[in-house]
């Protein structure tokens, strides 16, 4: 889990900056969606699939990918047919994925698939992942608008030709993606702080989204950065300190918000 | 009928098991105001759905070859401190400056650079409705449905955006379909009236509506007062 210092940190630097600012910003749409724990629970998803593959010998991100990728076209196979919400499907695929993964995983692999294996990128890996990255936020971006306007208001969406659907379908496989990633570098159990933790620090600091869109994107970069950086000085997981960077910037942005302390509720409480 | 914008045939919606609106049918020419009344529940809403394509129903609904329509929603779904301004909401739709603030005029706001600055959410009701409405004239449409113009809008308010619609009816000569809870103010603005309660109960001028037809619409005896606006 820690970092061996064999490897070159520059490196490991860059790539986790990428893979962040990728999470980050497809993660600010999930924010706006309300659909903040969604990427956390579909992290979870991906355990069998990087079980499986780390016992075949391929590339855990390519398991992870395969399993999220089934789970969420079947996510939104029950969501178009049935009448539960997709928060609670996640729920059933993330728990079924969990207690599968548990099985199939071998003890000594679990703290990697919980915790991440940022140690074990090697170059190629390390380049594919961040031309994944560019490519995650290249159709975030193609698609950010559209799902801006099917987030206020899905009829006036599809009113002006926006097929919904599909465009849910997209952000969700861009969602499976982005968190194939990330699993590599904090593990199934902090995925979540990479697709969240920016884009609400972001949402204290701006009211346009153009402001939130890039906050988010430089949080998420900045968290990675120190957090890698920490990781390495301090012989400590890079997963953690990523994590806990990110969390740092929350706590600040929350009191840099404008005129936070009369928004704040503790304060209105006072005043009482 | 050629000149129609729109026309509707034995239009039934069902949902689940329950019949939620049953065989309507009407038109309207190009031009036309015209208002769906009827009590909650009754099937309003889906009306306009269905007729704009956004439900599974049956019978015919044909709109003029090429019509370009408007539509604004009930409510949006932004949360108090929804990151999104004013003007950028405006540029999901058409990004010309010049557009938007002709949008923007148009819906009775001076060209005020405060308001685009604000968040969407910090907008008042009728605001944000007048928002909507200037964001649907970006695309150039024909045809306006608005569903329920006062919805959380005061009385004032309610006046400022009927004869806002009059005008805009007149100036971009559109046809509008409205969903309206006022009755008094369908008699100013209004050339056809369609009463809805899951059926049909009437569809005509609004001169028409007398007490009967209130009372067959509402199923009780309407306390159907009258009470001034100021435009």
């Amino acid at each position: 889990m820690n970092i061996s210092t064999s490897f070159n940190p520059w490196f490991l630097i860059l790539v986790g900056s990428f893979v962040a600012g990728a999470c980050a910003y497809v993660g600010s749409l999930m924010v706006l969606k309300r659909m903040s724990l969604v990427g956390d629970a579909l992290s979870h998803v991906a355990l069998p699939g990087m079980a499986v593959a780390i016992s075949i010998g391929i590339s855990p991100i390519l398991g992870a990918f395969v399993a999220l990728t089934l789970a969420i076209f079947g996510i939104w196979y029950l969501e178009e047919t049935s009448d539960t919400y997709p928060e609670a499907l996640v729920g059933i695929f993330f728990t079924a994925s969990l207690a599968i993964g548990l099985l199939l995983t071998k003890e000594s692999d679990i703290l990697e698939a919980l915790f991440g294996s940022l140690d074990k990128l090697d170059f190629t890996e390390g380049l594919i992942t961040m031309a994944i990255s560019i490519a995650a936020i290249a159709v975030a971006a193609f698609l950010y608008n559209k799902v801006i306007i099917s987030i206020i208001s899905p009829e006036l969406a599809k009113v002006n030709r926006i097929d919904v659907k599909l465009i849910n379908l997209i952000y969700l496989l861009l969602v499976g993606g982005i968190v194939s990633l990330g699993i590599r570098f904090v593990g199934t159990l902090l995925m979540g702080a990479l697709v969240i933790v920016p884009a609400v620090s972001a949402r204290n600091v701006t009211k346009t989204i153009t402001g939130y869109l890039w906050f988010s994107t430089i949080f998420g970069i900045i968290s990675a950065a120190a957090g890698i950086f920490l990781a390495v000085k301090m012989f400590l997981p890079a997963g953690t300190m990523v994590v806990l960077a990110s969390v740092a910037i929350y706590i600040l942005s929350y009191f840099l918000k404008g005129g936070s302390l009369r928004e704040n509720p503790f304060y209105k409480f006072r005043k009482r | 009928m050629p000149d129609n914008i729109l026309t509707v045939s034995d239009l039934s919606v069902v949902k689940g098991r329950r019949m939620i609106l049953e065989n309507i049918s009407f038109e309207i020419k190009s031009g036309e105001t015209l208002a769906v009344i009827g009590p909650n529940g009754a099937g309003k809403t889906t009306l306009f759905r269905a007729v704009l394509g956004l439900m599974p129903y049956t019978g015919k609904v044909v709109w003029k070859k090429g019509v370009k329509i408007g539509y604004v929603p009930q409510k949006l779904f932004i949360d108090a401190d929804f990151p999104l301004t004013t003007l950028e909401f405006l540029r999901l739709k058409d990004k010309n400056r010049d557009k938007i603030k002709d949008a923007m005029e148009a819906v009775g706001f001076a060209p005020d650079k405060s308001l685009l600055n604000n968040r969407l959410s910090d907008l008042s009701g009728g605001e944000l409705q007048r928002i909507v409405i200037a964001w649907s004239l970006l695309g150039n449409p024909q045809v306006l449905l608005f569903d329920e113009p006062t919805a959380g809008v005061d009385v004032v308010g309610e006046g400022t955006i009927y004869s806002m619609l009059e005008k805009l009816r007149i100036k971009k000569n559109l046809t509008i379909l409205l969903i309206s809870h006022e009755l008094d103010i369908l008699r100013k603005y209004v050339t056809q009236v369609l009463c809805l309660n899951k059926e049909m109960v009437c569809f005509g001028l609004p001169k028409d509506m007398d007490k009967n037809v209130m009372n067959k619409l509402f199923g009780e005896e309407v306390h159907y007062y009258e009470h001034q606006h100021k435009f």
